[in-house]
């Protein structure tokens, strides 16, 4: 029954909602291409909860004693592993997809903190380096601006095999936000659409990916780390090949992880949350004797506070990357931009059009008036804030677990309030020791 | 002076620190031998110099090279010369699939054949195949030439952008949205250029041209049938 027609029988299959994508569908006559990640109500980090200390755990004093948060990413083959200050990094957004302003904010806000940001599809810009104290980039099936200058200055490589809000698609930039300067660095006509391929153009299989990765070794004379990035799918499989291809950090990105701009079809209804991923990439890195030791794992994919952050690493993770969160912590989604939301027929906190170009915040857009609007210092300094308030919200939780570092948080610290959270996280149903699919 | 480098004991990574530079030696030209089809053999290159390989290559030959021109008396692997940036590599094999894939400039010659993919996603390289290239050939292709001297299997084209591609014999197929253009006489002078610089002797009248038939560069639904 609806809120509004209390008289009136609402369909379940057929709901309003429902309609009006076949409405729109018979309108337009093409999918809905939107940006951010999945929408639906999915099993997540909030269905978890930590078992603070008690009469068998020692916590610690939260303000007095100290809970570590620095981690070292690539110290399996790398002369030099990347150490970040703190367990959450920037997630690959392209520029392109994000205004020039947009990016060097990012850099800024990571670097303030001590962490780092990354590249996206179209290449390294100068302003993202200059002001990125540690920048990892990535390597991407369409190569846009792909060239070893850029990839030697690189703190570290992301060879990316998929991203959680699209397994096994590619991407479109479309044509509207192909500036000169985008149209440049991607070696493409301007105003045309430019696709990202969604399969690398000279490898396929964890066979190849061995050599690949060999190559951007010698390329860069076994620097830096090289990352593995997959959107979450077979994750236990596709981690395990990862490893063996010789990566020395897998990224692994849950269904909840943005986009600048897919299918809302695919969005939806391809992949599999961040709470069973994660737990499924480090069992796989258990089963290898690495978790912890030699190939550290970072998740992705609707990480918003620090619980999720402290839920993650308990989970297996070394480190968190975040996106959606981070462009709304530079301005996305603005209250005080309600009138020109309202003209694009959206409004704050539903704005999602971030192929289209036109974001009055100034961040998903390419055109110069509006990304004006986004003040790199202002907005960095907003994103340092919230990362800062990230970490200290995981210690909070690590010291009540009674950890002295962060990565010291387990599973065994975690129940979950429901049976699907129990069943993908593998730790007990709450007030049971229940953990499904693993017997009573 | 010509320094060589024996691979039979020799380690690819010590090879690809000399060829590199990277011990701060100076030396201008190369013989790499018994290379046994090993994998990314001088990737990376970064300086004006001469690298002769005898014999066979695996993957990745090449691979981002910028400045340096590169022979390989054999045949080489996957993606031989991927993402050049500019210099000279020269295969005087075949070349297996995706050769010159995503390079942004430079010339890549193969004397030989080239297999399947051949220049995808090239963005502003020049590749001379001397014989015939495999199918999906400059899929993806957004700038730089193509010259086959042979033909071309199924999918010529495909989804292609701004490349250039000349064809001397026979297309089996082409893919989405690529088409025969006109040839100019402005053609005929560049692709003579490019067999020049290539070292391939072939009259520029017997090639035709192909490209983007530009109806593909932005979506619309009723093009539904060609993706």
């Amino acid at each position: 029954m609806s809120q509004d027609h209390p008289d009136l029988r609402e369909s379940y299959l057929f709901d309003r909602p429902t309609i009006r994508d076949i409405q729109r569908a018979a309108d337009k006559g093409i999918y809905h291409i939107r940006g951010g990640g999945a929408k639906r109500r999915l099993p997540h980090f909030d269905d978890l909860v930590f078992l603070g200390a008690s009469i068998s755990r020692y916590p610690l004093e939260g303000y007095r004693e100290s809970c570590g948060t620095d981690v070292t990413l690539g110290s399996r083959h790398a002369q030099k592993p990347l150490k970040i200050d703190i367990p959450i990094t920037i997630a690959g957004m392209s520029f392109g997809s994000l205004s020039a302003n947009a990016k060097e904010a990012l850099g800024r806000g990571a670097s303030e903190v001590g962490t780092s940001t990354t590249t996206g599809d179209g290449g390294m810009t100068q302003e993202e380096r200059g002001h990125s104290s540690k920048l990892v980039y990535q390597y991407l099936p369409s190569r846009y601006g792909m060239n070893p200058d850029d990839l030697r200055k690189a703190d570290a490589i992301e060879v990316v095999i998929g991203q959680g809000a699209k397994p096994g698609g590619g991407g479109m930039l479309l044509g509207q936000k192909i500036s000169d300067r985008v149209a440049e660095m991607r070696d493409l006509p301007k105003n045309i659409d430019q696709r990202s391929a969604c399969r690398h153009p000279d490898w396929t299989g964890p066979d190849d990916l061995e050599i690949k990765i060999r190559e951007l070794r010698e390329i860069t004379d076994w620097q830096v780390p090289i990352y593995v990035k997959v959107g979450a799918t077979r994750t236990y499989y596709d981690t395990m090949l990862a490893v063996k291809s010789g990566a020395d950090v897998i990224v692994v990105d849950g269904m909840q992880g943005g986009t600048g701009a897919t299918q809302d079809c695919f969005i939806e209804h391809v992949g599999i949350p961040t709470l069973p991923a994660v737990r499924l990439a480090a069992e796989a890195l258990q089963e290898l004797g690495l978790h912890r030791t030699g190939v550290q794992l970072i998740v992705s994919g609707g990480i918003r506070c620090g619980a999720d952050v402290a839920k993650a690493i308990a989970l297996g993770a070394d480190a968190v990357s975040i996106g959606t969160a981070a462009l709304i912590a530079l301005g996305d989604n603005r209250p005080d931009l309600a009138e020109e939301y309202a003209k694009l027929g959206s409004a704050p906190g539903f704005y999602d059009d971030w192929q289209a170009g036109r974001d009055p915040a100034g961040i998903t857009t390419q055109d110069p008036e509006l990304s004006k609007r986004l003040d790199p210092v202002q907005a960095g300094h907003r994103l340092a804030n919230f990362l800062r308030v990230l970490t200290l919200e995981a210690q909070t939780l690590a010291r009540a677990c009674g950890k002295s570092h962060v990565h010291n948080l387990e599973p065994e610290d975690l129940n979950a309030l429901t049976i699907e959270a129990a069943a993908m996280a593998k730790v007990p149903l709450a007030g049971t020791g229940w953990i499904p699919g693993q017997g009573f | 002076m010509m320094r060589e480098i024996d691979l039979t004991e020799g380690d690819i990574r010590q090879l690809n620190r000399i060829l590199q530079r990277r011990d701060g030696n100076e030396d201008a030209n190369f013989t790499v031998t018994n290379p046994m089809g090993r994998h990314a053999l001088a990737a990376g290159l970064m300086h004006d110099i001469k690298v002769q390989i005898d014999g066979h290559v695996g993957y990745y030959c090449g691979g981002m090279n910028k400045h340096a021109s590169i022979t390989v008396d054999g045949n080489a692997g996957v993606g031989v010369a991927e993402n050049m940036m500019s210099g000279l590599v020269r295969v005087k094999g075949d070349a297996s699939q995706s050769a010159g894939a995503t390079g942004h400039g430079g010339l890549l010659v193969v004397e030989g054949n080239a297999s399947s993919r051949c220049g995808i996603s090239m963005k502003g390289i020049d590749i001379v195949v001397q014989g015939s290239v495999g199918h999906n050939s400059a899929f993806m292709a957004q700038s730089g030439h193509l010259v086959i001297c042979g033909d071309a299997d199924d999918g010529l084209g495909d989804s292609i952008y701004e490349a250039v591609i000349y064809l001397r014999g026979e297309a089996r197929g082409l893919g989405a949205d690529c088409i025969e253009k006109e040839m100019t006489d402005d053609h005929r002078a560049t692709l003579k250029g490019l067999l020049d610089r290539a070292g391939i002797v072939a009259d520029a009248q017997d090639f035709r041209r192909y490209g983007s038939a530009r109806q593909l560069y932005n979506f619309k639904i009723d093009n539904v049938g060609a993706y």
